[in-house]
């Protein structure tokens, strides 16, 4: 029997060692794992390289990961914010390596590393600063960037729901970056805020096929937040 | 000089958004035009996060951290408004199926070239965003800014000395002083504030300024 569910967010990160690459879900705080980000924190690894939308928010998730020293780069599209002050420390310090790709580039590379595509051209970025040195192409007379797809080790995600074969539904805009983290890690690990027996997601919206997840932990804190104050 | 207010502003872009439109308001300035949309009119608003028939804020008490917009405040998603992923939101844009971005901006050139997310100054850390995807994703990109900074300086020029943000990709720019087309044609008037003449608009901004055949007066 499959049984892709795993009893805690600590069993569910206890392969992640040092030097991993971990894509992790969210924008803002909206599908953050927090509880598999403490988990990775708690196991003490670190020299990650993080791949995330944005650069921490506040003290929870990312920020706590990066307030507590273990990133040595991330990729991402929007790291300064208002509460990026753990992130923005440890750039000015120079502990951290920033990799900035304009959003929807994120999202192609990380799409396209799932689909096993070599390489994309994408027109987002050509004649900026985020283009420079990088191979172009004119194509059907509009210009392109080469650019290469992001995979990871592994995918950090939070869902709404997951079933023991790993498929997954979403919650609102918490949707974000999962279903194409999931496709893009060697080994994607979804919170879940309920795993349902097999049959009780519709498979008509179903989200993420399991096949894509390997591993579905649920954490019954993760359902609906409150906004902070 | 008569200057628009911000919500004057807000309310003429308003005025050119069409009826069926697909948009995606900036974060800032751009976010003021979805207070000044037509009740009657079907216009979908999309945010980058993830949705499609966004709503204005929740009332008080009614925030979800999980529906929020692309500047991470707390929003409502309209009856048949829907939610996706990254990857589709994105090729809204860059597929051409976006009809209207509104974004600020700190220069725009006469030829439509946008820079609008990083200042290139030492020291600051850069930030992108959906910027750069959005310039040149939507069928139309219309940026919203004062014309002038406060130190009296054009943010119409003849090549944006800022980092750029996308090329050639602005077609019109809705400012505080009036409406400018921009293109490979360079910049033509359509619209200026009450008493003031194209003369002082050359004046004011030091670049190229053709005109629309009948200018309006807002």
């Amino acid at each position: 029997m499959i049984d892709k569910s795993v009893e805690s967010a600590e069993a569910a990160v206890a392969d992640i060692g040092d030097g991993a690459s971990v894509m992790i879900g969210g924008f803002g705080t909206a599908g953050m794992p927090d509880q598999l980000i403490d988990a990775l924190i708690a196991r003490g690894v670190g020299d990650l390289t993080i791949i995330n939308n944005n650069a921490g928010n506040g003290e929870t998730g990312v920020a706590a990961l990066i307030k507590a020293g273990r990133v040595h780069k991330i990729i991402c599209s929007f790291p300064r914010q208002s509460d990026s002050h753990h992130f923005d420390a440890a750039y000015r310090a120079g502990q951290i390596e920033l990799e900035l790709v304009p959003q929807g580039n994120l999202a192609a590379r990380i799409q396209a590393a799932g689909a096993g595509l070599g390489a994309i051209f994408t027109p987002t970025g050509f004649g900026t600063l985020l283009a420079e040195s990088k191979e172009t192409r004119r194509i059907d007379g509009r210009d392109y960037v080469l650019e290469y797809p992001i995979r990871a080790d592994f995918a950090l995600i939070k869902a709404l729901k997951g079933d023991r074969w790993g498929n997954l539904v979403y919650r609102k805009t918490a949707r974000n970056f999962g279903p194409i983290m999931a496709m893009a890690a060697a080994t994607t690990i979804a919170q879940v805020s309920a795993i349902v027996p097999l049959g009780g997601l519709d498979p008509e919206v179903v989200v993420t096929p399991g096949i894509f997840v390997q591993r579905v932990v649920q954490i019954a804190t993760a359902a609906t937040q409150p906004m902070a104050a | 000089m008569n200057r628009m207010t911000r919500d004057q502003m807000a309310a003429r872009v308003a005025r050119d958004i069409p009826e069926g439109a697909y948009v995606n308001l900036g974060i800032g300035l751009p976010t003021k035009v979805a207070d000044f949309l037509p009740v009657e009119r079907d216009i979908f608003l999309q945010s980058e996060n993830g949705l499609l028939g966004m709503g204005p804020a929740p009332a008080k008490g009614e925030e979800d951290a999980e529906l929020i917009n692309a500047g991470k405040q707390p929003v409502t998603l309209l009856t048949g408004g829907c939610f996706f992923h990254h990857a589709d939101s994105f090729a809204m844009m860059r597929g051409g199926h976006l009809d209207i971005c509104v974004l600020g901006a700190f220069q725009v050139s006469i030829h439509g070239d946008l820079a609008n997310w990083h200042t290139g100054e030492p020291g600051a850390i850069p930030a992108v965003g959906g910027a750069m995807d959005l310039a040149i994703g939507a069928k139309q990109t219309f940026v919203m800014m004062d014309l002038l900074t406060k130190q009296g300086e054009s943010k119409l020029v003849e090549r944006c000395t800022y980092p750029l943000t996308g090329l050639g990709c602005v077609s019109r720019i809705y400012t505080d002083l009036g409406v400018i087309a921009v293109g490979p044609e360079g910049a033509r008037v359509i619209e200026l504030v009450d008493g003031l003449t194209i003369e002082e608009l050359r004046r004011l901004t030091g670049v190229p300024l053709a005109f629309a055949r009948q200018i309006e007066t807002a």
